[in-house]
């Protein structure tokens, strides 16, 4: 198969991208599409072998699509044409032979471009370390079933932690708010007995980092949720709003005395 | 004001937006209740129509509603700005393909726009009836009545009597019916109101609503021009 290629370049956060064009030609239907972007790198240096030359930066690992790592945004879409996939599980052949296909880093003010088409994904990270955890020490392996779980609670937690964190919700919203990806692991937690013991403390703290760092609001549009590779519903965002409004009213900090029992 | 009101998190901005905005849809029906008593649709239409005039500008609990729904409107509309503002700073440089993601809502992304011309609309009817009732503009010539009785009848066959704003009050409406499809059921969610059996319901109440608000507001210049 044959590609017109149009990819942002971008040397580093502060430089002025521009978009490049490449021909890219001999594609196999069933190459995927992160190892198309590999064939055109070594296509690069090939071409250029006596010069010192500038591939093309992506971000990549895992390429089964559970990592999270993968991030372009394709023809207008992020992850690409294929529904409830990561871009290293979309193939070539969901194209047509001579299509032009557009390229574009993820693009948020929380999110700055490392370079050309990776992102910096930090600000993840920090609502994460903000709350996104549970703080109990680990003691024996427990009793399974010890702790009664509902089994919807149950699904709609696993469900939720189905998040990669790869920020598709981002990239396709509208006002970048990362609301999905925040509300996926609020809920994760606050469906479970364990994780409700700290749902009123981490939800408003996970919300308070996600407006600090500079996320748009939720227009419920829904468009993260038609473009998550892992399907994640925005009933975890209604899930969220309710934690906090519900935590904003009964949550009262007391001063601590220091120390328990033990 | 100031910083305090932009302080607050996402959350509640979008909670207050909401509930604002919910109470405004309590509102609407009530008028369009009153308005179609424009049209002829009894043979005491005008009688009907000037009484209930009569109770709306004079009833004392009608004058505290009016002071709430008045706060109700500043607060949607201090809010829906503040948060369009923070989500255009959320994406300083954009795509160059536009976005193609499939959405449930295509009015979300016309919430601002369908806003300004519902305030333009607001704005038209406040010159043209609630200021009259004032006393900070005066009625057409002939119209004068009262203070506390205005001609509101006439004074809206004589709107209606031209195309031309018969025409902008159509168009103006249409972008109020697009603003409710997008909130009955946004409001909702923002609220914490998301469940698999409640959620459809709330959806199509909601376009049923906007259909129904949009429709019968319309539906009384439509009739005039048609005359």
């Amino acid at each position: 198969m044959k590609f017109t290629l149009k990819i942002w370049r971008q040397e580093n956060a502060k430089a002025q991208g521009r978009f490049e064009t490449y021909q890219l030609d001999n594609i196999s239907a069933d190459c995927s599409f992160l190892e198309m972007l590999d064939i055109l790198n070594e296509k690069l240096v090939n071409d250029n072998i006596s010069l010192p030359v500038d591939t093309i930066t992506f971000d990549h690992d895992c390429r089964e699509g559970i990592c999270g790592m993968c991030s372009l945004y394709i023809n207008g879409r992020p992850h690409g044409p294929e529904q409830g996939t990561t871009v290293c599980q979309l193939h070539m052949r969901r194209f047509n032979d001579g299509d032009t296909i557009t390229i574009e880093p993820w693009r948020a003010k929380a999110f700055p471009v490392i370079k050309d088409l990776m992102v910096d994904r930090n600000a993840f990270d920090k609502i994460i370390q903000a709350g996104g955890f549970v703080s109990v020490s680990t003691g024996g392996v427990p009793d399974a079933n010890a702790i009664p779980v509902r089994k919807e609670d149950a699904d709609l937690a696993m469900d939720a932690a189905a998040c990669i964190g790869c920020g598709a919700c981002v990239a396709a919203c509208k006002n970048a708010s990362a609301m999905l990806f925040v509300s996926a692991k609020v809920s994760q937690f606050a469906l479970l007995p364990q994780g409700k013991i700290e749902a009123k403390e981490r939800v408003q703290a996970m919300v308070a980092k996600m407006d600090e760092l500079g996320f748009g609001n939720c227009t419920n549009t829904y468009a993260c949720e038609a473009e998550c590779p892992k399907n994640i519903s925005v009933e975890n965002i209604a899930r969220m709003n309710r934690e906090f409004f519900f935590s904003k009213l009964t949550l009262a900090k007391r001063e601590s005395n220091g120390g328990g029992v033990g | 004001m100031s910083k305090s009101v932009i302080m607050l998190s996402s959350l509640t901005k979008k909670f207050l937006m909401a509930f604002a905005g919910l109470f405004l849809v309590m509102f609407l029906p009530v008028h369009l209740g009153i308005n179609l008593f424009i049209l002829p649709l009894t043979e005491n239409h005008v009688e009907i129509f000037k009484e209930a005039v009569h109770f709306m500008t004079t009833n004392p609990l009608i004058k505290v509603m009016e002071i709430v729904l008045f706060s109700a409107l500043f607060l949607h509309m201090i809010f829906g700005v503040i948060l369009w503002f923070e989500n255009r700073q959320a994406r300083p440089v954009g795509y160059k393909v536009s976005q193609k993601s499939k959405v449930y809502s295509p009015a979300s992304r016309f919430m601002i726009h369908t806003g300004i011309m519902v305030l333009l609309f607001l704005v038209l009817h406040f010159v043209n009836f609630y200021f009259v009732k004032l006393g900070l503009t005066s009625a057409p010539a002939g119209l004068n009545t009262p203070a506390d009785n205005h001609d509101f009848y006439n004074m809206a066959l004589n709107l209606f009597s031209q195309p031309l704003y018969s025409i902008l009050y159509v168009v103006l409406i249409c972008g109020l019916g697009v603003h409710l499809h997008h909130a009955f059921q946004s409001a909702f969610q923002s609220l914490g109101l998301n469940h698999p059996i409640y959620t459809p319901v709330i959806k199509g109440v909601g376009l049923v609503y906007s259909i129904v608000i949009t429709a019968g507001f319309i539906s009384i210049p439509i009739f005039f021009m048609l005359q």
